[in-house]
Formats: C-alpha cells, structure tokens, sequence
C-alpha cells in the first residue's frame, strides 16, 4: 500500500495554517472518505461539512487542489500527486476547518419572489409538455453545493460586490423560473437591477465546477441577459410585452400582493438600501 | 463544565418543527399558512435534509397511466406490503390524500416528468399494482425538497440551520413545551418554547455499518420522543432496502434505486439466473408472472401479462438476494448483478437514470449502460416509530406531534417504494394542521422547567471534562459492527440477547467517551451527543426483534421463519414507565368492514374498482 498526505487548512476566522496528515491509500475511497479517517484516528475534531457522501445534498464542498470540488465525489485514484491539499471555500467567512459561512446564500435565496403559477385547467390540474419543461429540469438539478459561488470571481475577489450580486446559482433559479412554462412573475428588471446579472462578463467558471453538470453559462445565464437586455433596450420588444395577453407580475407587484412576511426584510434586501434606482451605486 | 442559564439564549414560537425534511417542511408551511409563529430545526444546512437523497417518485393514485387506479388498489397494495400490520386509518388516509399533495407541489412549482398529454407521467415500483410514482428521473427527493423549501421561504418560516436537539421538554403536567439544543458552528445552547412541537426527524440508518442514510439518521426524534415519554411502536421493522452498492467499499450500502428495475433492470446470480422466480411467495404468485417472457411482456402490457418478480415487496426480494448470497451464488463483492445494460438502450437509461449512471461511472468505474451493476442489501427505512393519531398525527405526549419516517404505523412491518415521499407530504400536513390546532387551543404562554434544560446541557458537555476516555469514533464504529452482525436482515434470538448485552457495554463506554477541542463546529462532540440517540434507538429494534417472534415484512427471525397470525394482531409497544423500559403486545386498531373486504378477492389477484 502507497501512502498519501492529506494537507489540509485548518484554522478560523482569526486564521489558520496548513496541517499534514499521513495515511495508507485505500483502494476505491474518495477524498471524503480519508477526512473521516483523519477525524477517526488522527483528529476528532477536524471540523468538515457532509451529509449523504452521494453527490445529493451538496454539503461537502471544498477546494482540492485548488480546484472547487465535492469531496464526496472526488476519487483518490483521480488526483495524481502524494501529497494533496484541501481547503475550504474561499468565497465565504471561515467557521472553523473546513467549515464556511454560506448563509450568503440563504440571504439572496429570499431575495427571489416565489413561483407564482396561473390558472389551471378546469379539472384543477395543470398540463405541460416534456419538451416544454427540459430545460428547466436541467436548472432544477441544482443540488446548491455553491461551488458555482464559491468560482465566481465576481464575488470570489470582491468582497463589496455581495452587496450587489446573486451569483450563478441564483442566476440558473432566475433562469428555471423564467423558463417554467406555468410561472407567471416577471423577475427580468429584479435580474438586472438589484441581482447584479451584468456582473457576469461569462467566463464558464461556475459551469465548469458544476458536478451536476449544469451548462450554467450557455443554458441559463446567457439566455437571461439576452432576455433582460430585450426587456431594457428593444422597442419591439416592449411593444410586444404591451399586447401581450398573458399577465406577468412585476416583482413589486408581487411583493405587493404577497403576505407581509414575504417581502424581503429591510436586513435581507441590502442590494435595494444600496443602489439607486437606476440601478448604479 | 457548568451551565447556568445565562448560558442559554432562549427562542419563542407557536410551533417548533424539529427536521427540515420533506414531512417538516410541510407542516412548517400548514402552521405558518395559519398565521402561526413557525421555525424549523435543521441539523445540516437547509435543503440537505435526508429527502434529498429520495430517488424514484412519489406514489399517489393520479391515474394518469392507468385510469383503473385508485385509492383502494393503493391502499391495498399498501396494506399488503406491509404484511396487515399497518394502522389502517393511516393507510387509507395516505392513498386518498396523497394525489391532490401531488398535484399540490406541482402548483408549488415542481416539474415532474410527463405523459404525452402533458399530465404527471408515473413509474413502475415494487408491490403497486399500477405505475404509480411520479417522479423526476431519479431525484424526485431533490425536486421535493427544493419545492418545499422555496415555499417554506415564501411564507415566512423561521430556519434555524445546524441545530442539534437534545431533550424536549416538558411542563409539570407533562404536556411537550419546549427543546433544548445547541448551534453547531458555535456550540451555543439554544432553549426553544413552543406552544407545539412536531418531531420530523426522519430515520435511524446510522447504527448499522452498510446504509443507504445520511449523516444526520441517528435516530434523535425516536430518542426524543421515547425520552419524553411517548409510546414506540413496532421498532423491530427495519427495512433493508435490497439494491445498495456493495463495492467499492467506502461506498458500500448507496442506494441503487428500485427504480432500474421498475424501468426495465433484472436481478441476475452468478449463474446468469433470474433468480427471483424461485422466491414468489403465495400472498404474491396469483399476481406475479411466472415466466420470463411474461415478466417482460408486462413492462409493456399490464393487462395480459403480470409483474415481474423482481418488484416484489423489498423485504422479499432482499431476504432472495440474501439467500443467493449465502448459497454461493453472489457477485465477486458479495452482492448480486442487477442488469439494465442489457435490456434497454443506453439513452433510455441515461434519461431515465441520471443519477445512477453518474453515480455508478464516477464512484465505482462502472458504466451501467454497457455492464450490470453488484448490489446487494442497505439499511434503509424504519417502519417504526412514535405512535401517532392518523388524522391528526399527535403523539401519546400531549403537544407533541410526529410524522414521516419518525412515526409509526403507516407502513406496517414493510413498506412500498414510493411510499415514503407520499407519506411525508400527506402527514406532515397533517401534523402541521394538528400542532396549529392544539397551539391555537392553549391560552397564555408555555412555561418548561428551566432546570430540565441545564441540566441536559450539562451532561452533553461531561465528554470535554473528562480527560482520558474512548473517543466517540471509536464507540460508533462499534456500534455499527454490532448492529450489522447481530440485528441485520435474518435475526436470531441467542444474538439478539447478545446485541443487548453490547449495547448495554457501549452504553457505559458512552458515558465514559472524552472529547478534546472546544464547542465550535467540532465533530467528535457532535457525534458524542448524536450517541445516546443512536443507542437508545438499537436498543429499541432489540428489544422488538426478541420479542416479535415470528418473522413479517422487515422483521425476519431465523428461528421462528414464518409469520404468526396472534403477532398479525398486535403492535409492540415500548414505553418508559416509572422509569422501566417496557415492551408490549397491544391490539392494532381494527379496520372496518368494508376496507377488510378489499383483501378478500387475495386468491384472484384483481384490483379493486373505485365506486362513483
């Protein structure tokens, strides 16, 4: 049996440093597996975040080699080097280890109104074709391991620009709404104004980490801006959303319709107090 | 390490919902609908709670496949999976709610896989009469939960993520009032009053060594509830689903949905046999094909050909698999093949299967369109549990209420695939409306004693004050050993008394078990107070296991190998009184004369017909 070092950050918000941990490769294990023998034998308490260990849930995300990955699948037998390191996500604060702060995302998760569906037909059932739902399938395949967050160096290099920006992950939940065939909100202006979606200058990287395979970019993101910038800039466009019979709320519509408890908090819609209303800051 | 209670923060609700899986989420958003102060206790971060991991669908009588379904087909397939211990009203309330909660999330933004005619297309399972399952290729678990929790969001619960609860607590006159726990990345305790607490804790699978369960199965809301005095039912059924993973090791015990097999896949020995045809037991044959000719015909064609037997109930099909297993004819890990590769294209199966084929090529180097897969048997479902009141789900505890997997009494000694999604929706519900019921019923505020709540502080901090003792990894793994080896699939009586007394052992080595570091995020503690859980819950399946005996659904003793028709009347009922562990046969609830009637036609293997 070869043997292989774990080198992993460990530290917390007041900061930390690299520990090296020596152990036997076993044959099949992912690196998810050799963290949980390092906490078994070597150290109880090396804080890390999991859940199924099976791709399902998303909570094990880390950076292995500097590359943002789940540990769950992640297999030794893939990373070529004797000695491999493991950090946390550098996107969001440190907890402790391994371990991050990504309520970040909760906050902006709240930021989206909700799926507001027309009515059904007159059995009080709905109908949609399969064609008409693949592609939002795909977005709702999203497991929010935040790796897509975590890559994106809009928020991954500038701390401010949280303020400002939803990041990929809520771009591909803007995205499925938009494209849910039964949803009747339009959330294009919200996309633009406060969620900060021309930020995004598109460089794949949340497409690339994803390990549900999402086409982030190409299927959701781009389509979005496309449909933002029609919505801002093109007359015909405008024209066509007057005559249009099907009713799309606009976001503050909604909120005005929705219980109080709905609207987001003055502490959640931190993009709104910030920006003025033409969207600049 | 003392605790006062300046040391406590202290959190105030109408109804405190203990798990964010599919069953607490749902009740979460019937008590908040109402107006209710509502939160809800995550012990991982919200949305990763074990329904995630769900894969085939939702069982619920839509209709949308075949028109002659209905509730009774469903209710009867159900009760006969279940091996006639279910408690009927559970049953029947399930197969007839469960369509409209369906349909429900769809209108909560669900995208569930069509029909042609644009309706929720429904799957093949193991023991439903007809495809039943909608589902959403194979994370149907995922869809619901994102579902649920975007909707949860939408109005307005409150989420207290990595939370771990300890106790709940109760008044002077008994009544469930409050919870204590502590947030995971601080080590903070937190007091929680309540006016009503729903326990929607999900499984147990953790104290077994192979396990299709997350981290968080531990068992806490059996614990809980046993601990604050609520009566446990049939805590001996324990399904081993029978297609977990079985190499490579570290991954041993991963689902394999029983959806490769609705959509085509056959369980295969080592001698290339399709060997469930030699384990169709009489309830079954009259309905189940006899040929392989007929078994495939039937995927097509349900009105010519019967089932195949490889969607027998899972306790049948996991007690054959273990039988091949053990006379020679496994797989090269100890599993047997389960073989979809050869019976539908690869597009079909990476469309239908996504998550397995990824699952399979990215954990294990196998490519299931091209090769079978091995599987064999994983702990996987409690059939168990607190014993509720179907239509209101409350416990034997006034002000506590549970639903989901923590309860008991829905499946019976077995359940259907399918079964447990629809279960979540339908009485999490149900348990939202009753906890909103009974918090809008009680005047003035609740008062729990504050000393219970120190005092459970205190002990769940003795592991940092002891310098030298086991480390909790050390226990657990034991634990796992023990429950694997000696309360597993076929049980036995001179092993079960010798589980009993092992866990009796790890029980004082719990006690003694020594934590270094400090409260925050440090995962030796946790798993120290996830411990007496996983302990408590052992003992419980031991103690049932002995005492039932007879063998029925989940529950298989090797000494008594068939079932008992005096056990068929009976729950086993435990119970903490003055202080004693008690277990007891108490009669089950009797069904009615016309539900009773369903399964007279048994011998002819026809459905029953809905009457308008």
């Amino acid at each position: 049996m070869t043997e292989v070092t774990m080198s992993i950050w460990r530290g917390d918000s007041s900061g930390g440093s690299f520990f090296d941990y020596n152990l036997e490769r076993v044959e099949g294990e992912v690196v998810l597996d050799v963290v949980h023998r390092i906490q078994a034998t070597l150290a109880p308490d090396l804080a890390c975040r999991w859940n199924c260990k099976a791709g399902k849930c998303g909570s094990c995300s880390a950076e292995i080699d500097g590359k943002p990955s789940l540990m769950c699948m992640t297999r030794m037998d893939t990373l070529p080097n004797d000695k491999i390191t493991i950090t946390p996500m550098k996107t969001f604060p440190i907890i402790r280890d391994l371990v991050t702060d990504v309520s970040f995302n909760y906050v902006m998760a709240r930021q989206i109104p909700p799926f507001t569906p027309g009515d059904p037909e007159p059995d009080g059932t709905y109908r949609m074709q399969q064609v008409d739902i693949d592609r939002a399938q795909e977005f709702h395949k999203c497991i929010e391991c935040f790796l897509c967050q975590d890559v994106c160096h809009v928020i991954r290099d500038h701390e401010v620009n949280k303020l400002y920006y939803a990041g990929p992950r809520f771009f591909v939940r803007l995205a499925s709404l938009d494209m849910h065939p039964l949803d009747t909100v339009d959330r294009r202006e919200l996309a633009r104004q406060h969620l900060g979606l021309g930020f995004c200058n598109i460089t794949k990287c949340c497409t690339e980490v994803c390990p549900e395979h999402i086409k982030i970019t190409d299927n959701a993101i781009i389509p979005l801006k496309e449909r933002v910038v029609d919505s801002s800039y093109d007359p015909i466009a405008w024209l066509g959303r007057k005559i249009r019979r099907k009713v799309k709320y606009t976001v503050d519509q909604v909120y005005a319709l929705a219980p109080a408890q709905v609207a987001p908090t003055a502490l959640d819609r931190l993009p709104a107090t910030a920006i003025d209303d033409e969207g600049k800051s | 390490m003392d605790v006062n209670t300046e040391d406590i923060l202290t959190q105030s609700f109408d109804v405190l919902v203990i798990g964010a899986g599919g069953a607490g989420l749902r009740a979460a958003i019937e008590s908040r609908s109402r107006g209710l102060s509502t939160a809800v206790i995550c012990k991982s971060l919200y949305g990763k709670a074990h329904t995630v991991m769900a894969e085939g669908g939702v069982a619920a009588a839509l209709g949308n496949v075949y028109s002659e379904d209905n509730w009774k087909v469903h209710f009867r397939d159900t009760v006969r999976g279940g091996k006639m211990l279910n408690n009927w009203r559970m049953a029947q309330l399930h197969a007839q709610e469960a369509p409209d909660r369906v349909l429900e999330l769809e209108a909560w933004g669900a995208l569930f896989d069509r029909t042609d005619d644009g309706r929720i297309l429904q799957r093949d399972f193991g023991g439903h009469r007809y495809a039943r399952l909608a589902h959403v290729g194979d994370r149907t678990g995922l869809e619901m939960i994102r579902t649920l929790q975007n909707k949860a969001t939408s109005v307005g619960i409150e989420v207290f993520m990595e939370h771990k609860i300890l106790r709940i607590l109760v008044d002077a006159s008994g009544n469930a009032c409050g919870a204590l726990g502590y947030t995971r990345p601080s080590g903070q305790f937190v007091l929680f009053k309540a006016k009503a607490i729903v326990l929607a804790t999900g499984g147990i699978g953790r104290s077994w060594k192979y396990t299709s369960n997350s981290w968080e199965s531990t068992g806490d809301g059996h614990a809980l509830a046993f601990s604050a005095g609520a009566d446990m039912i049939d805590m001996e059924c324990v399904q081993f689903h029978p297609t977990g993973m079985v190499w490579p090791l570290s991954v041993r015990g991963l689902l394999v949905t029983e959806g490769v097999r609705g959509d085509g896949g056959a369980l295969l020995n080592s001698e290339n046999q399709r060997f469930m045809f030699n384990y169709i037991p009489e309830m079954f044959r009259a309905e189940t094909a006899e040929t392989e000719e007929e078994a495939d015909r039937w995927y097509e064609d349900h009105a010519s050909a019967r089932r195949t037997p490889d969607l027998l109930p899972r306790d049948e099909v996991a007690r054959a698999i273990n039988a091949e297993v053990k006379a020679g004819r496994g797989s090269p890990h100890g599993g047997v093949f389960l073989d979809i590769a050869s019976r539908r294209t690869p597009e079909y199966i990476k469309r239908r299967l996504p998550s397995m084929y990824s699952q399979f090529l990215e954990l294990a180097g196998v490519d299931i369109t091209q090769e079978p897969m091995e599987v064999g048997p994983t702990c996987h479902y409690m059939m168990g549990g607190v014993r509720v009141d179907a239509d209101t789900a409350a416990t034997t505890v006034p002000g506590l209420f549970a639903a989901g997997e923590v309860a008991g009494g829905m499946h019976g000694a077995n359940r259907l695939g399918g079964n447990s999604l629809s279960d979540l929706i339908v009485f999490g519900r149900r348990a939202g409306i009753g906890a909103a019921d009974y918090a809008e019923g009680l005047a003035g505020t609740v008062d729990p004693e504050v000393s219970q709540a120190t005092e459970t502080a205190k002990e769940a901090l003795a592991p940092f004050s002891r310098e030298t003792g086991e480390s909790p990894y050390r226990i657990h793994a034991d634990l796992q050993e023990c429950m694997q080896t000696l309360v597993g699939i076929i049980r036995t009586e001179s092993e079960l008394l010798q589980a009993l007394d092992e866990i009796s052992k790890l029980k004082e080595r719990a006690s003694k078990a020594s934590v270094q570091g400090g409260r925050e995020y440090n995962p030796a503690w946790n798993l120290a107070t996830d411990l007496p859980s996983m302990l408590a819950v052992s003992e419980m399946v031991t103690r049932g296991a002995l005492d039932r005996k007879e063998s029925r659904g989940g529950h298989t003793r090797d000494d008594y190998p068939s079932p008992d028709p005096e056990f068929a009347k009976v729950n086993l009922v435990q119970r903490m009184q003055d202080g004693t562990h008690t277990v007891q046969p108490e009669p089950l609830p009797e069904m009615p004369e016309e539900l009773k009637a369903l399964f007279e036609d048994d011998h002819t293997g026809q459905a029953p017909k809905e009457d308008h």
